[in-house]
């Protein structure tokens, strides 16, 4: 799974697109695991941008699970930001709202995140 | 089994982990709901006052989902019983033979998913057990089956040693991945993620297909489990599902303890094109405001990713019958 990206200071927004379901899950925890690396005190904090993905499944959201582990354990921090109304409702009817940190907008996902991220956004 | 005869699956027992009762505090709550949506109504018959209830009022306010641990029977229109587990639910069902059928001269075959407590808690309270001229097999996969039913009914713990109870019982041991012709069903067993494993049941009868699924645990990255689950859910009538954690606890804090989710469940029926998804061995935490919200929500889920087909969602609760 291709994730476009895009850099707001000290933030890096992925942009996956699609389903994230048993046949995609693989390719998006590959793609993302190069920026999970990075997503530590002192480096990168990652922003997943879910504004074009459809669905996502259980499997998906494992991934998810533990790109946010890894992100603790490094001292990182990791948000996802503007879900469809049905993904919102596939996190909330599994809890996924509860354990990780989603946002209504990437604006207010960089707000959270960084001061500096959240300024270079606004710049344009 | 008779052709007319329906295959027919009875809850007597739904709770996980321990079996709960509902506190002074809870009947309160509920009388108080019942009785504010009542307000200016006339209920003077008790004709009246059961429509209400059943018209009027929300599962959460005018039933309970129970308290006992697993216990479900399969009607299938023989004379025989057919059951899987004997949680605290076995209690109320051994009453309930004893009442309609008589003390004796029964026969049950009792199929066990694993025998942690909460699943043989209720033989030593199955008043059938305690008559001459019952016959009582119990199946499962685990070696040490036999000595978990012995042992819980040994000193200390119980007055009556297992050696002493008038009922002809039986242990049987099936291995998995194998079909069995018993009680007129055919019967497959399948191993489980859970503690000390844990085994599912693929019932098939008068064409018609239960699966019994509880204290399971899925792993979402191990592929060939996914489909090797589809494949024994496969157009299932009906599929019996441990949910009694959320997705979001069965990959976190409650990773490997053994237990599944509503989520996992019903994308396992979609993969499977099962017709029913009966959400199972209930959190002893949830109340029933809960257990209907997390059907509701359920529900709404198989709405949104509904694919060309549809999933009836279901809560199990101690007394309900589903016939197929």
């Amino acid at each position: 799974m291709d994730l476009t990206q895009k850099r707001y200071a000290d933030t890096v927004v992925l942009s996956p697109v699609g389903r994230i379901d048993h046949s995609t899950s693989e390719g998006f925890k590959a793609a993302l695991e190069p920026y999970m690396a990075r997503c530590a005190v002192g480096l990168d904090r990652v922003l997943l941008d879910f504004v074009r993905v459809e669905y996502i499944s259980s499997v998906g959201l494992r991934v998810l699970m533990l790109a946010s582990k890894q992100a603790k354990t490094q001292g990182g921090s990791l948000g996802v930001a503007a879900l469809q109304p049905a993904v919102k409702e596939i996190f909330d009817i599994s809890r996924f709202t509860m354990v990780l940190d989603v946002f209504p907008s990437v604006r207010d996902g960089l707000a959270r995140l960084s001061p500096p991220a959240l300024a270079a956004f606004d710049a344009g | 089994m008779p052709a007319d005869e329906r295959l027919t699956v009875k809850f007597w027992g739904t709770r996980g982990s321990i079996p709960v009762a509902m506190n002074s505090a809870e009947v309160r709550r509920k009388l108080i709901a019942a009785l504010l949506r009542a307000s200016g109504r006339t209920l003077d018959t008790p004709e009246k006052a059961e429509v209400f209830l059943e018209r009027e009022l929300d599962f959460a306010v005018s039933h309970t989902f129970g308290g006992n641990s697993s216990c479900v029977e399969i009607v299938t229109g023989r004379r025989d019983y057919v059951l899987c587990d004997l949680g605290s639910g076995a209690r109320v069902f051994g009453n309930d033979v004893l009442a309609t059928r008589g003390p004796s001269g029964n026969t049950f075959h009792a199929f066990m998913s694993h025998p942690h407590w909460d699943h043989i808690m209720g033989f030593p309270f199955f008043m059938p057990a305690y008559a001459s001229g019952n016959r009582i097999r119990i199946y499962g996969c685990h070696a040490d089956l036999e000595e978990a039913f012995r042992g819980q009914h040994a000193a200390p713990s119980f007055p009556v040693d297992f050696s002493r109870l008038p009922a002809a019982i039986e242990f049987v041991r099936l291995e998995p991945e194998r079909d069995y012709e018993i009680a007129g069903l055919r019967v497959r067993p399948k191993l489980q993620h859970h503690g000390g494993d844990s085994y599912g049941y693929r019932f098939q009868g008068n064409d018609k297909v239960v699966v019994y699924s509880t204290d399971a645990e899925h792993k979402l990255d191990d592929l060939a489990e996914i489909r090797s689950f589809a494949d024994f859910f496969r157009d299932a009538d009906l599929v019996i599902f441990d949910s009694q954690y959320s997705l979001a606890e069965t990959t976190s804090i409650k990773e490997d303890w053994g237990h599944s989710s509503n989520v996992v469940g019903l994308e396992l029926c979609q993969m499977a094109r099962a017709k029913r998804l009966c959400l199972y061995h209930h959190e002893p935490v949830s109340d029933d405001e809960r257990i209907a919200a997390l059907l509701a929500e359920t529900r709404r889920l198989e709405e949104i990713t509904r694919g060309d087909r549809r999933v009836e969602i279901l809560a199990a609760f101690d007394g309900m019958e589903i016939a197929l």
